[in-house]
C-alpha cells in the first residue's frame, strides 16, 4: 500500500470512529450517570439521519437540518427520558432492555409511517462539495474531511465540558456516586435529564453527519447500536475516554479490516472485542465493576 | 394452602396434556401448524429462561444459536434427499450448544450490563456472518427443499403432514420442558440459582460459578438449537433474521411476559406474544407499533409478567411455595454487585 493510500484509508478510519464516538460516547455517560442501558441509542441515530433527509428536502438548507434536527433530538430526549426512562431508575437490567426494545419497535414504525422502506440519499452541501486532490491521482472529499473536524471539535467539547465545567463536575460526581452527589445538593434528577438528552442529541447529530456520507435506510440504527456497544464493552462502560480509545480502534480495524482481508471484514470488529475481552474483561479504561 | 396447590399443580398439567393431545382433532389445518409454531417458540423462550431466569444471564444472541440450528438443516439437506432426522437434529443442537460454548465463554467473563452488551454484539456476528455468507445463500436466505426422514422404530414418519409434526412438536415440547425440569430441579440447577441470587456467597461455598454458568448456557443454547431446527423442518425456509437480535428481544418479552420464576411460563409468555401478533397483523398494518407500546406497558405497569396478573385474579393459588421464586428484576440486578 502507497503511502498516500494509507494516508486516505487513515483518514477514513479516523473519520468513522470519531462519528462512532458521538454515538458512543452518549450511550457511555447514559449508563454511567443513569445506570440505563439503552438500546434504543441507535433508534436516534437512524431518526437523525432520516430528519437531515426531511429537513434538508424541505428546506433545502442541509445546514439547518444540523440545527434543528439536533435540537429536535435533544427536546425528545427530555420527552422520551421524563416519559419512560426515568421509570427505569434502579430497575434491573432486563426491564430496561425490554422498554428500550420497545422504544425502537416504536421509532421504527414511527419512522416507517412517515418515510416509509425506501433507501434516502442527501445531497452533499454546496460549500463542502468537491475533493481535494492527494498525490498524482488520489483524492479525498472535502465532506470526509469536514466531518473529521466537526466531530474533533465535538469531542474536544464533551471533554472540555466533562473536565473543566462546574457541570461537568457534577456529572462525574454523579457517576462516581450518586448518593453523595444527592446528599451534597446535587439535583441528580436534573442531571439525568440533561445527560440523556444530550446523549440522544449526539447520536442524532451522528446520524445527520453520516447521512450525505452514505444512505439513509432503515437498518442503520441496529448496526450503529452493535458497533457502538462494542465501543463501549471496549472502552469500559462509563468511561468518556475509553470511547475515545474504543472508537478510534473500531474504526481504523473496520477501515483497515475492509482493505486488507475483505473476506474477514465483518468479523474483524468482534476479534477485536473478544481480544479485549480476554485481555481485559472490563474494558480499556474500565475499572469498575458493572 | 400448600397440599390445596400440590393436589392442583398436576391435575392442571393433565388436563394441558388433553387439551393439546386432542386440539388438533378439532380445529383447521391453519391453527394445527399454528399450534405447532408457538410450541416451537415455548421450547425456544424455556430454553432462554434456563440462562436468563434461572441463571441470570440475561442474554441477546439466543436467536443466534436458534437460527444456527435451523441453517443447519438447511446446509445438511440436499436438495433431493431427505436427510436424517435424528442425525441433523443432533447436529443442530451440537451446533447451538458449540457456538453458546464459545460465546458464553467469553460473554461469562463479564457481568450484569456487559454481559448484554456482548452477548448482543457476538449474536450479531453470527447474524452478519450468515447474511454476508455466499454458502448459506447470504441475505435471502435458503431452503429446504425436502423435509427430514423421521424415522420412529421402524416407522417412517411424514413431517410434511401438519398432524404429524404437531405431534413432533408436542413431544419435543415436553421432553425440553421436562430435561429443563430436571435439570432446574438437580443439585446443578441449584447451584446455578444460587449463583444468581448472590454470587459471591456461592463462590465462596466452593461452587464453580463460572463452569456451572457456563454449562447452563451451552445447554440452554443447544435446546435453542433444538427450536431453530424444528422450525427450519416446519418452514422449510431460513433466513439470516432468524439469527438476529430483535428475534432475540422478542424471546425475553416472551419470558418475561410469561414469568421467569417457572419452567412452564415462558412457553406461555410465547404463546401469549405470538397469539396477540397474530390478531394485530390481521387489523392493521402497524402492528409493531402497537406491541412496542404494549412491550413499554409491560414494563411499566406490570413487571412481574401475565402470571402475576393470573395470581392477582385467582389469589388462592399464588401460595406456591417458593423454591424458585426470584424476580427476574432481582436476578437481573444481581449482575451489579457481583
Amino acid at each position: 500500500m502507497d503511502p498516500v493510500a494509507l494516508g486516505i484509508q487513515l483518514l477514513n478510519g479516523v473519520q468513522y470512529g470519531l462519528l462512532l464516538f458521538l454515538v458512543a460516547a452518549g450511550l457511555t455517560l447514559i449508563f454511567g450517570i443513569l445506570r440505563v442501558i439503552n438500546l434504543a441509542h441507535g433508534a436516534f441515530y437512524m431518526l437523525g439521519a432520516y430528519m437531515a433527509y426531511w429537513i434538508s428536502a424541505t428546506t433545502g438548507s442541509y445546514g439547518l437540518a444540523v440545527l434543528y434536527g439536533t435540537a429536535a433530538a435533544f427536546i425528545a430526549g427530555l420527552l422520551v427520558e421524563d416519559l419512560f426512562i426515568r421509570r427505569l431508575y434502579g430497575q434491573g437490567h432486563l426491564a430496561q432492555v425490554l422498554l428500550s426494545f420497545g422504544l425502537i419497535l416504536v421509532a421504527d414504525e414511527v419512522r416507517q409511517a412517515f418515510f416509509g422502506k425506501d433507501v434516502h440519499s442527501v445531497a452533499v452541501p454546496e460549500l463542502l462539495k468537491g475533493s481535494i486532490q492527494l498525490g498524482s491521482i488520489q483524492s479525498y472529499p472535502i465532506y470526509r474531511l469536514w466531518v473529521c473536524l466537526f466531530c474533533a471539535v465535538a469531542a474536544a467539547i464533551i471533554f472540555l465540558v466533562i473536565q473543566k465545567t462546574r457541570i461537568g463536575m457534577i456529572i462525574r460526581a454523579g457517576a462516581e456516586n450518586q448518593e453523595m452527589a444527592r446528599a451534597l445538593g446535587v439535583r441528580i434528577n436534573r442531571i439525568n435529564k440533561l445527560v440523556f438528552a444530550a446523549g440522544i442529541a449526539l447520536a442524532a447529530l451522528a446520524g445527520i453527519l453520516v447521512a450525505p456520507l452514505s444512505t439513509v435506510f432503515p437498518g442503520m440504527g441496529d448496526q450503529m447500536l452493535i458497533l457502538s456497544f462494542v465501543v463501549v464493552v471496549l472502552g469500559g462502560i462509563g468511561s468518556v475516554s475509553g470511547a475515545l480509545i474504543g472508537a478510534l480502534l473500531i474504526g481504523l480495524a473496520d477501515t483497515f479490516g475492509k482493505v486488507l482481508i475483505p473476506g474477514l471484514a465483518s468479523m474483524i470488529i468482534y476479534l477485536v472485542m473478544a481480544a479485549v475481552l480476554i485481555w481485559r474483561p472490563n474494558g480499556i479504561m474500565g475499572s469498575r465493576e458493572v | 394452602m400448600r397440599r390445596a396447590v400440590r393436589f392442583f399443580r398436576p391435575g392442571m398439567i393433565a388436563a394441558a396434556a388433553i387439551g393439546l393431545a386432542a386440539m388438533p382433532f378439532f380445529i383447521p389445518q391453519y391453527y394445527v401448524l399454528f399450534a405447532a409454531k408457538v410450541l416451537l417458540m415455548g421450547i425456544l423462550a424455556m430454553s432462554l429462561n434456563l440462562a436468563a431466569g434461572f441463571g441470570g444471564m440475561v442474554s441477546l444472541c439466543h436467536a443466534a444459536f436458534f437460527g444456527l440450528g435451523g441453517y443447519i438443516l438447511a446446509l445438511a439437506s440436499s436438495e433431493y434427499e431427505a436427510a436424517s432426522f435424528w442425525t441433523t437434529l443432533l447436529l443442530a443442537a451440537g451446533g447451538g450448544g458449540f457456538a453458546a460454548f464459545f460465546i458464553g465463554a467469553l460473554s461469562l467473563r463479564t457481568r450484569g450490563v456487559y454481559f448484554i452488551m456482548v452477548t448482543l454484539a457476538f449474536g450479531e456476528m453470527l447474524y452478519s456472518l450468515f447474511h454476508d455468507a455466499s454458502f448459506a445463500g447470504g441475505s435471502d436466505g435458503a431452503f429446504i427443499y425436502v423435509k427430514p426422514a423421521l424415522e420412529v422404530f421402524g416407522f417412517n414418519l411424514n413431517l410434511d403432514s401438519p398432524l404429524t409434526f404437531y405431534f413432533t412438536a408436542v413431544i419435543a415440547f415436553v421432553l425440553v420442558a421436562a430435561l429443563i425440569f430436571q435439570i432446574v430441579r438437580s443439585p446443578f440447577g441449584r447451584a446455578l440459582m444460587a449463583a444468581r441470587d448472590n454470587e459471591r456467597r456461592a463462590r465462596s461455598l466452593g461452587f464453580p460459578v463460572y463452569r456451572i454458568r457456563l454449562v447452563a448456557f451451552v445447554i440452554s443454547g443447544a435446546l435453542a438449537g433444538v427450536a431453530g431446527y424444528l422450525a427450519a423442518a416446519q418452514y422449510g425456509f431460513v433466513a439470516p433474521e432468524m439469527l438476529g437480535w430483535h428475534l432475540s428481544a422478542t424471546i425475553l418479552v416472551m419470558a418475561v411476559l410469561g414469568g421467569m420464576q417457572t419452567v412452564l411460563s415462558p412457553a406461555l409468555g410465547a404463546a401469549a406474544l405470538i397469539g396477540m401478533e397474530e390478531i394485530l397483523k390481521s387489523w392493521t398494518e402497524y402492528w409493531k407499533l402497537i406491541e412496542g407500546m404494549l412491550i413499554i406497558g409491560l414494563v411499566i405497569v406490570f413487571p412481574g409478567g401475565l402470571r402475576r396478573l393470573f395470581f392477582l385474579v385467582f389469589p388462592a393459588i399464588s401460595q406456591k411455595p417458593s423454591r424458585a421464586a426470584a424476580e427476574p428484576r432481582d436476578a437481573a440486578r444481581e449482575g451489579h454487585h457481583a
